[in-house]
């Protein structure tokens, strides 16, 4: 299939033209056009490693890109701090969250953007404390002390903390990199809802989900990442969610894997038995995946 | 039972029934001071009991002036340790800067509050140069810290020796200047029976703004969160960096108050001196509930941590105990202190 973009009239808020990026021998990013346009959903899929967290990482300030530009409203940019990138009205949920765990909920939730009254410019606490459980009661999470350090808290209601934070304080665009990864089923739908509620309000959405159903039901557009590159760039008219599916999994290998899978007897229970190291047997690939694997990691050498 | 009863109301769905009410005391137990305040009222009862030199209100000038010269700088070296590092070279840059006052002040024949400005920037910079290594090398402040150290100790009797071709400053009292600088930092006012010393009011001023800063500023936030978690920091726009420099300055610009009260005491500094005081310090702010890991302290407990050892030190005095044993005693408190800082976190967490 190739790659359709679609001609959309407002001009993209974000802009990067073939960036690239490297951790020193590993490439992470070749050549990734995107374009992020404010009032819509953007949505990166791919595999594990695909690139996705480190695309991200760019557009937060987190990393500086090595080739290619970026262009905040049409003007070229390096981040120099994620500090700068939320001065640009970015902001951003990280893979891996970025709470400090020996810190309070609410002290986490204004980290970077405290609010401050008085001339001495002394911590609103008060104010602070009250917007911060406004925020995550209408996220549906139940944190009873604000004053309890995050790092007691359970991974999805840290999840809930870090993703307030960035819909609070996100001015144009806001990045979710994986954020129902760690949600039950009534917090994902919140998350989702609060997609398409900043989307209403005229933000720029970037979502990173491995889960193309979440994706379909909230992306304008798609795109998908493989091996450090756009390997689909198309809006949701040109595509199906079946469509959307297919191109994530490489095309046939998620019917092989419903196909192969059949055969797996899901009901069966085996018997209890104590397993030695390296004793549980790997499943059988098939030639074609083995062909495939080796096929990308030789174009990860010649890269 | 029906399934009516099973279902939660729909009012009180927002509450997590699981999470009972903290109480008042398991609030305040989990302070991080707490270890540090117990041990003190232990060493203050013991001491009361043992040393009858102890019980005279007389004394409490000379027990506070003790815990006042370690006071200003286990409070800077506390907010430093919450923000994750270390410095070393605390003990040492505070000789550096009192040499620097009097041997600028001498050697070009200044007025002395010149050589004390002079002072103020050198020791500035000795911090500024300690968190500039730190980001520019990449290594942990241990190692760079105690690299400054090492390098601070030979400048101090290098270049004492090549100035005054001795291991001491000339005595500076006939210096101008010198008796408005000697009444700023070495006075003393009488309270009644009890005579404080000016380090006292300097001491106590920097543990209330110290801890001012660290609980109610956006600059305090930063420091936990840069001890706590820096890449975390960063990632959500917390100037690292910029935090962490500045705390290595804080720590010199106490180092300067210091040293300036060093001086002007004695009129004269040994070139030699300083060595061993860093760990002093550091001790005081884990007795005082710091974490070595930083993120997590207090600087009320670091201010804490340096009476115990104004208690301490004069208690084996007045109790008539061989004052060889002071170290030891020491040890055993830093340990004592850090249990049950640890002992009393977890029981408050789980109350
Ligand atoms: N700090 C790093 N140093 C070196 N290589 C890295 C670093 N971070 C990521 N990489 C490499 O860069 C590539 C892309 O990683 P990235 O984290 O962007 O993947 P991802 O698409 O977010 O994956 P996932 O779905 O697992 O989160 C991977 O090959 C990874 O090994
Ligand atoms: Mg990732």
């Amino acid at each position: 299939m190739s790659a359709v973009t679609t001609d959309r009239s407002a001009a993209p808020v974000l802009q990067l033209d073939n960036v690239g990026f490297s951790y020193g021998n590993v490439h992470a990013l070749r050549d990734v056009s995107i374009n992020v346009r404010q009032g819509e959903v953007t949505c990166v899929l791919g595999d594990n490693g695909a690139g996705k967290s480190t695309l991200i990482k760019i557009i937060a300030g987190l990393h500086d890109y090595t080739d290619g530009a970026m262009k905040l409203d049409g003007v070229e940019c390096r981040f120099a701090s994620p500090r700068a990138a939320q001065a640009g009205g970015i902001a951003t949920v990280y893979q891996d969250l970025a709470l400090a765990p020996l810190m309070s909920v609410w002290r986490n939730f204004f980290l970077g953007n405290e609010l401050r009254k008085g001339p001495l410019r002394t911590l609103d606490i008060a104010r602070m404390k009250r917007i911060c459980d406004e925020e995550l009661t209408k996220m549906g999470v139940v944190i009873p002390d604000l004053d309890r350090p995050v790092g007691g808290l359970s991974g999805g209601q840290r999840q809930c903390i870090a993703i307030a934070r960035a819909i609070y304080f996100g001015a144009r665009v806001i990045i979710l990199d994986e954020p129902t990864a760690a949600l039950g089923v009534k917090q994902s739908s919140v998350v989702l809802r609060y997609i398409v509620k900043a989307r209403d309000a005229g933000l720029g959405v970037i979502f990173i989900t491995h889960n193309p159903h979440h994706a379909y039901l909230v992306g304008n557009h798609f795109v998908i990442l493989k091996l450090g590159r756009v390997v689909l760039d198309a809006h949701r008219d040109a595509l199906t969610l079946e469509q959307l599916t297919r191109e994530m999994a490489g095309g046939q290998e998620l019917e092989e894997l419903s196909h192969e899978l059949s055969g797996v007897d899901p009901g069966r229970v085996a018997a209890p038995a104590e397993v030695a190291p390296g004793h549980v047997e790997s499943p059988v690939l098939n030639p074609d995946e083995l062909a495939a694997i080796e096929r990308e990691e030789e174009e990860e050498q010649t890269a | 039972m029906t399934a009516a009863a099973i279902e939660p109301s729909r009012g009180e769905a927002a509450r997590d029934d699981r999470v009972a009410h903290r109480p008042l005391a398991a609030r305040l137990l989990s302070r991080p001071e707490v270890g540090s305040l117990i041990g003190a009222i232990v060493i203050f009862a013991l001491f009361m009991a043992v040393a009858p030199p102890f019980r005279n209100v007389a004394n409490v000038g000379t027990i506070l002036y003790g815990a006042s010269t370690i006071g200003i700088m286990a409070v800077p070296v506390a907010l430093l340790m919450i923000g994750g590092e270390f410095d070393l070279s605390a003990g040492v840059a505070v000789t550096t800067s009192g040499l620097s006052a009097s041997l600028l002040a001498w050697n070009f024949g200044l007025n002395v509050w010149v050589g004390i400005l002079l002072a103020l920037v050198v020791s500035v910079a000795v911090g500024a140069f300690n968190g500039w290594l730190l980001f520019k090398t990449g290594l942990p402040s241990f190692l760079v810290t105690l690299a400054t150290f090492f390098i601070l100790q030979g400048v101090n009797l290098g270049v004492t020796r090549l100035l005054t071709g001795n291991v001491a400053t000339a005595d500076i009292t006939d210096m101008d200047g010198f008796h408005s600088a000697h009444t700023m930092f070495g006075s003393e006012v009488t309270v009644g029976p009890v005579t404080l010393k000016i380090t006292v009011l300097y001491w106590v001023v920097l543990t209330l703004v110290a801890a001012y800063v660290l609980l109610r500023t956006r600059v305090g936030n930063w420091i936990f969160a840069v001890g706590g978690d820096a890449a975390a920091a960063r990632a959500v726009g917390v100037p690292v960096k910029a935090t962490k420099i500045g705390l290595f300055m804080a720590v010199g610009f106490c180092a300067w108050l210091s040293g300036m009260h060093l001086l002007f005491q004695f009129n004269t500094v040994q070139s030699g001196e300083g060595v061993g005081k860093e760990f002093i310090f550091i001790i005081a702010a884990v007795i005082g509930g710091c974490l070595l890991t930083g993120g997590y302290g207090s600087v009320v407990g670091a201010s804490i941590g340096a009476l115990i050892f104004g208690m301490t030190q004069l208690g084996i005095n007045y109790a008539g105990w061989n004052p060889d044993w002071f170290k030891t005693f020491l040890g055993v408190m830093l340990l004592l202190a850090t249990i049950v800082n640890v002992y009393v976190k977890k029981k408050a967490d789980l109350r």
